[in-house]
């Protein structure tokens, strides 16, 4: 298997596809809410494939009706999530060449969300979420200009392409399930990018305390491993906005500073 | 009424939800109108979302001397002098406008150095005139658009496809569509309908475009009795990715010749000397993807069949920090390191110039209460579209058909949805379960082979009556196409529906290439090698539904008022 690998791999130009191609074992979940197992499938490996290749083979010539969602293929869209042999990936991202050649590929549904068909899931939870989160606010009156440094610093917060492995991966959602008390990594993410707008003039702080659920977060980073992206969730992100919500509800001199003026909160001078 | 499925009621149905239909959306509602957004994927994945060199708009933040004028001629001259010269001027006009707005909405731009929206060089533009994010800025844009319609109350119907316009005695009623989720029906009734579902790449094998792109919204609109236009001009984005295989056709930017790559043979020449020693590399997507496709034909072509593009010259820094979506791509999938060697690249079936015939102000077909925006509209490309116009044709476009569908609703009453018009789209839908013909997945890679191989770059009459005849028989094969399994997600049987679009818009391709026998833009004849201005630079081409059968027809080109021809003829 390795050898023939070796020859497309080194030999291209001579290599016609009608030579006997390595083949590999896909191991995929096929089912439902209800029910379901794993079936294998046999699929030749190409040079360069990835695993939503094979899956886009077994669609073509095996299982036309394997359910599978996916749109650029080019790793931009953040569509094709799945959990192969364990991790939450992109399968376009994932090359076949990288997992181990003496075992199948197994190829499951994100756990964190209901199932509804082989490899998609219901992820419309993540939607309901968002909704939550008060957009963007221009500052009234001011001169818009903005420092490419502080484009930056928002711009890793942006780059998420919403493939929701930071949420399937969270422990707080994967294994408690605590869907209404908090929004998860990519919601943290996208106050982030809000928050640190140097032209939005909103306050999202007592909203990342109380609905959003932030405190629920104990830093362990699992969501900065599967990003694809490889934004620094937890470092960039989650940790400024837990600091901005220590300073505004828990810092002693704040709260008895509300206590004398008697207002409850969320008068927040921001500081970036 | 049928009462066996969901009904749901809007002003303004919008078909698509990339950046056309999400700025139309946005405007609808702001004129009051109750919005129902319908898309075949999740939010904020459709093909938008792939953009990546930027959008351009005559802002003169980096170049002082660009002005709209500038920016028309451009377009108009890179278009061949096809564009519809109105569209081509709105969209100079009002381009920057709709990037400040953008940015007022939470959109964040690459910066001057005195904090102003930075703008970069691309192929066709005379000066840098591309607002861009690196190379995402396609994603800045969608986010942007989507989470601001959300907040402004737009309803979206996620995964859900529309299979029929229903019609009332010739006026627009509403659409039939079905869930991809679980294959129920639901239809929709609506006063208006903005069709901004993108292009038809998908007919081909080598494409730069997702699965979506089935040419299903122009496909509904002929079916409905509107015109398409230009179809025959489809462009080829002259840099794909050619190895491996896996990723053939992935978009390679233009935003890596903007920033100074180069492109060489395999013999290390630097080719575009002899097509277009002025522009270079940044020449039009229609010489560039010619001279490429040359190139590789006459024997100097790269290992596996391309061109190297090479921006290893410049300082690794920049080209991670300028080209960060290209450099993990090439890195990811292709063990290249774009800092360190040479890109190898060739075309990829990109974008649809031709579409539904609209007005130039408003976006309204020629049927009434039918508007269209983006890509499935024709008209400002012409005969090529310029790198960093699509992303402001959507802008500009799809606003002013947000606008106009919210207007026309206001002034229209419901129309009725006719039963039987309904029981047939679910007869249509539903035969495949019951056919005992081959998979969806086999007649479209045959239909991809036929488009690819027969109308490609370059075409012959003969290589075009073959595909037409060709497509005759796919036609055939796809009516009896059988689906295994359930309603329930089933990408075989959505595929059988898409088919009979990708179907309906090859054949329109093909029928107007075949007539159009000059070579024009994106439109190369071999047995028609010159323009001919005086003849095809004069009219375009119409395809409609007639009794049953697609017709072809011309129009005459508008003609420009005087001083649009002035703009047009300075240096």
């Amino acid at each position: 298997m390795d050898n023939e690998m070796a020859i497309v791999e080194t030999d291209a130009e001579i290599a016609e596809p009608e030579v006997k191609m390595a083949e590999t074992t896909l191991r995929v979940f096929r089912g439902d809410a209800n029910a379901g197992a794993t079936v294998d499938f046999q699929v030749p490996v190409a040079p360069g494939m990835v695993v939503l290749d094979a899956l886009h083979y077994i669609q073509g010539h095996l299982a036309p009706d394997l359910a599978v969602r996916w749109n650029c293929k080019a790793g931009k869209c953040g569509s094709c999530s799945a959990e192969v042999n364990g991790r939450p990936r992109l399968t376009c991202k994932t090359r076949m060449d990288e997992l181990p050649k003496d075992q199948p590929i197994t190829v499951m549904p994100l756990k964190a969300f209901p199932k509804i068909k082989d490899l998609v899931t219901d992820v419309s939870w993540n939607y309901r979420v968002n909704k939550k989160i008060p957009p963007f606010e221009p500052k009234r009156g001011v001169d818009w200009k903005i420092s490419q440094l502080d484009v930056d610093r928002v711009q890793e917060f942006r780059k998420c392409i919403e493939c929701f492995l930071c949420q399937d991966v969270c422990h707080v959602l994967r294994d408690h399930d605590k869907k209404e008390e908090f929004a998860g990594p990519r919601f943290f993410v996208r106050v982030a990018g809000l928050e640190m707008h140097p032209l939005d003039g909103a306050d999202r702080t007592g909203l990342l305390k109380d609905e959003l659920g932030i405190g629920y977060c104990n830093i362990t980073k699992c969501c900065t491993e599967v990003c694809p992206e490889e934004i620094h969730i937890t470092d960039n992100a989650i940790i400024p906005l837990k600091e901005r919500v220590v300073d505004e509800f828990y810092d002693p001199l704040t709260m008895l500073f509300r206590k004398l003026r008697g207002s409850g909160g969320s008068q927040k001078e921001k500081s970036n | 009424m049928t009462a066996n499925f969901e009904v749901r009621e809007h002003d303004v149905l919008i078909i698509g939800a990339g950046g056309a239909g999400l700025r139309a959306a946005i405007e609808a509602l702001a004129q009051g109108a109750s919005v129902g957004v319908v898309c075949k994927s999740l939010l904020g994945k459709a093909h938008t979302v792939m953009a990546e060199g930027g959008i351009a708009a005559a802002m003169a933040n980096v170049d002082a001397a660009d002005s709209w004028q500038t920016h028309f001629r451009d377009t108009m001259r890179g278009g061949k002098l096809l564009n519809n010269w109105r569209m081509a001027q709105l969209h100079a006009q009002e381009a920057p406008d709709r990037v400040r707005e953008l940015e007022q909405w939470g959109a964040l731009f690459d910066r001057t150095e005195s904090g102003a929206i930075l703008q970069r060089a691309f192929g066709g533009h005379t000066f840098k005139r591309l607002c861009h994010v690196g190379d995402r800025t396609g994603l800045e844009m969608i986010r942007t658009l989507q989470d601001r319609g959300v907040q402004q109350g737009i309803d979206v119907y996620m995964e859900c496809t529309v299979t029929r316009l229903l019609m009332d005695n010739g006026r627009f009623a509403g659409a039939f569509a079905y869930w991809r989720e679980n294959g129920r029906f639901i239809a929709f009734k609506a006063k208006a309908v903005v069709i901004a579902t993108g292009g038809i790449g998908k007919a081909w094998t080598v494409t730069s475009n997702s699965w979506e792109y089935t040419g299903d919204g122009m496909a509904l609109a002929y079916e409905a009795g509107a015109e398409l236009m230009d179809m025959e001009f489809v462009q080829f984005h002259p840099t794909g990715m050619v190895w491996p295989p896996g990723v053939q056709g992935l978009l390679v930017t233009e935003a890596v010749r903007g920033e100074g790559g180069i492109l060489r043979n395999k013999l290390g020449e630097r080719f575009m000397e002899k097509y277009d020693p002025k522009r270079m590399e940044l020449s039009t997507r229609d010489v560039v993807a010619r001279s490429i496709y040359t190139e590789v034909r006459e024997g100097r072509g790269t290992e596996h069949g391309g061109a190297y593009l090479d921006i290893s010259q410049k300082p690794a820094e920049y080209v991670k920090k300028k080209l960060p979506s290209m450099y993990h791509q090439f890195k990811e999938l292709a063990d290249v390191d774009i800092t360190k060697e040479a890109m190898e690249v060739g075309p990829t079936c990109h974008y649809m110039m031709g579409g539904i015939r609209v007005e130039a102000e408003t976006g309204q077909s020629t049927i009434p209460g039918i508007f269209a925006a983006g890509e499935a509209a024709a008209g400002l490309h012409g005969a090529n579209r310029l790198g960093g116009n699509s992303l402001s044709d959507l802008l500009v476009f799809g606003r002013r058909a947000g606008m106009a569908a919210a207007a026309h609703a206001k002034k229209t009453a419901y129309a009725s949805l006719d039963n039987a018009q309904m029981q047939e789209a679910e007869k249509d839908l539903l035969a495949p379960f019951a056919n005992t013909g081959e998979s969806p997945y086999a007649i479209h890679r045959d239909l991809q082979t036929v488009m690819q191989s027969l109308v490609g770059i370059y075409r012959t009459a003969e290589d075009l009556e073959r595909a037409m005849t060709e497509l005759q028989m796919l036609k055939a094969r796809a009516a009896a196409a059988s689906v295994e399994g359930t309603r329930m997600f089933n990408p075989g049987w959505h595929l059988s529906r898409e088919l009979k679009s990708m179907l309906i818009i090859a054949e329109a391709v093909t029928k107007s290439a075949m007539a159009r026998t000059e070579s024009r833009g994106a439109h190369s004849r071999i047995d028609f090698p010159e323009l001919d201005a005086s003849t095809w630079g004069t009219k375009h081409n119409i395809i409609v539904l007639e009794k049953g059968e697609m017709v072809r027809r011309e129009v005459p080109v508008e003609a420009m008022p005087a001083e649009l021809k002035e703009i047009l003829a300075q240096e």
